[in-house]
């Protein structure tokens, strides 16, 4: 019966994204101010949001995948491409003041600039294509590992890494709820 | 003064008040993922949607061949999918939420920004496309974006979504220092 496929998926999508972009803009995450607030270390609203959807998520798909009611989805670690890629993106998300989905977001609520990064958005995804066959030969085949999990590379089992993962952001939360930055 | 600006001078008036939303947020997007996982088999992401967009973009403007000879677009092609609907959903819901709350607003410079570099709408607009392209193209090579990377792949311990977020945050931290002057300054 599940995964649900067909037309129902295709009704689904909208429903779910919806929901994403509903809490992405009840979270101000749709607010340029949020989202650089947070590289500045003023605002750690996006860190808050972020480590908070990991931790909840994480658990919750660990037990549907033991229950069998789910599987994992997880995709090649290029590590040369993973982190050029990051980089970039680091810089680029503080110059345009959004990432793709919170940006995309943004611009249903207004936000012109939102909207011009989201045309140089998808500029950048036409310059992805024509160079790829570049960046497939040159930097994704560089540090290959395959779609392996931080539980795969320490031994440690998922259930051990959650748990640290979990208390590790109810310490980060305490510490940032009782100090002056928020 | 605008009604989050009010929030603030209260929170910051009042330190030991606890802003409960960033969280309730959080745990919003981490119960739609057991959804999605569960239901549709498809990770939040966004990026992989949009390029496919940009391929439908290109055809219009290239041409069909151009776009059918690009190894990238023949692995993503341009077509109306699960994760096309998806980026329509996203829209739709930020701009019902919007609405809803009366919060939808013109901005073309906004406050942090016009502190810093001033008044100017193409100046403000030039920043922006360009973060826009660097955002795609890094999260194109990077495998995802915050959402499909950092969140998705993140949550399922992944090594790719550790890797981004390890490298993400501390470059935006670099970026947002070099311009705007250092953390807590201003």
């Amino acid at each position: 019966m599940l995964p649900v496929t067909g037309g129902l998926a295709l009704g689904l999508a909208v429903a779910f994204g919806a929901l994403f972009g509903w809490l992405l803009h009840q979270g101000r995450l749709t607010d340029y101010g949020t989202i650089v607030g947070q590289f500045r270390l003023r605002d750690f609203t996006v860190a808050k949001v972020m480590l908070t959807a990991i931790v909840v998520g994480g658990i919750g798909i660990y037990a549907l995948v033991q229950l069998g009611l789910a599987k994992y989805h997880i995709r090649d670690a290029n590590m040369l491409g993973t982190i050029v890629g990051a980089a970039i993106f680091g810089v680029g998300m503080v110059l345009y003041g959004y990432c793709p989905g919170t940006g995309l977001a943004a611009i249903a609520t207004g936000s012109v600039h939102a909207l011009v990064g989201g045309l140089g958005m998808i500029a950048g995804a036409i310059a992805y294509a024509f160079s790829f066959d570049w960046v497939r030969d040159n930097i994704l085949s560089v540090g290959k590992l395959g779609k392996i999990t931080l539980s795969d590379a320490s031994g440690l089992p998922a259930i051990a890494i959650l748990f640290i993962l979990t208390v590790g952001a109810l310490v980060a939360f305490y510490r940032l709820e009782t100090s002056a930055a928020r | 003064m605008t009604d989050i600006d009010i929030e603030r001078s209260i929170l910051l008036a009042a330190p030991r008040t606890i802003d409960w939303r960033p969280y309730l947020v959080g745990v919003g997007i981490g119960v739609l993922c057991w959804l999605v996982f569960a239901i549709v088999a498809a990770p939040i992401g966004i990026t992989t949607a949009l390029s496919q967009a940009a391929g439908g973009v290109t055809s219009l403007v290239a041409g069909d061949d151009t776009v059918a000879q690009n190894a990238y677009w023949k692995a993503n092609p341009f077509r109306l999918d699960y994760g096309m609907l998806f980026l329509a959903g996203t829209f739709l819901g930020a701009l019902a939420s919007a609405m809803l709350s009366d919060r939808f607003r013109v901005e073309t410079v906004p406050p942090m920004w016009r502190e810093r570099f001033g008044p100017s709408v193409p100046r403000r607009m030039a920043v922006a496309f360009a973060g826009g392209v660097l955002v795609m193209y890094g999260a194109r090579m990077a495998g995802g974006c915050t959402s499909g990377n950092g969140i998705s792949q993140g949550l399922q311990l992944a090594v790719v979504g550790w890797t981004f977020l390890a490298v993400m945050f501390p470059v935006g931290i670099l970026t947002a220092g070099a311009l705007f002057g250092p953390p807590h300054s201003r």
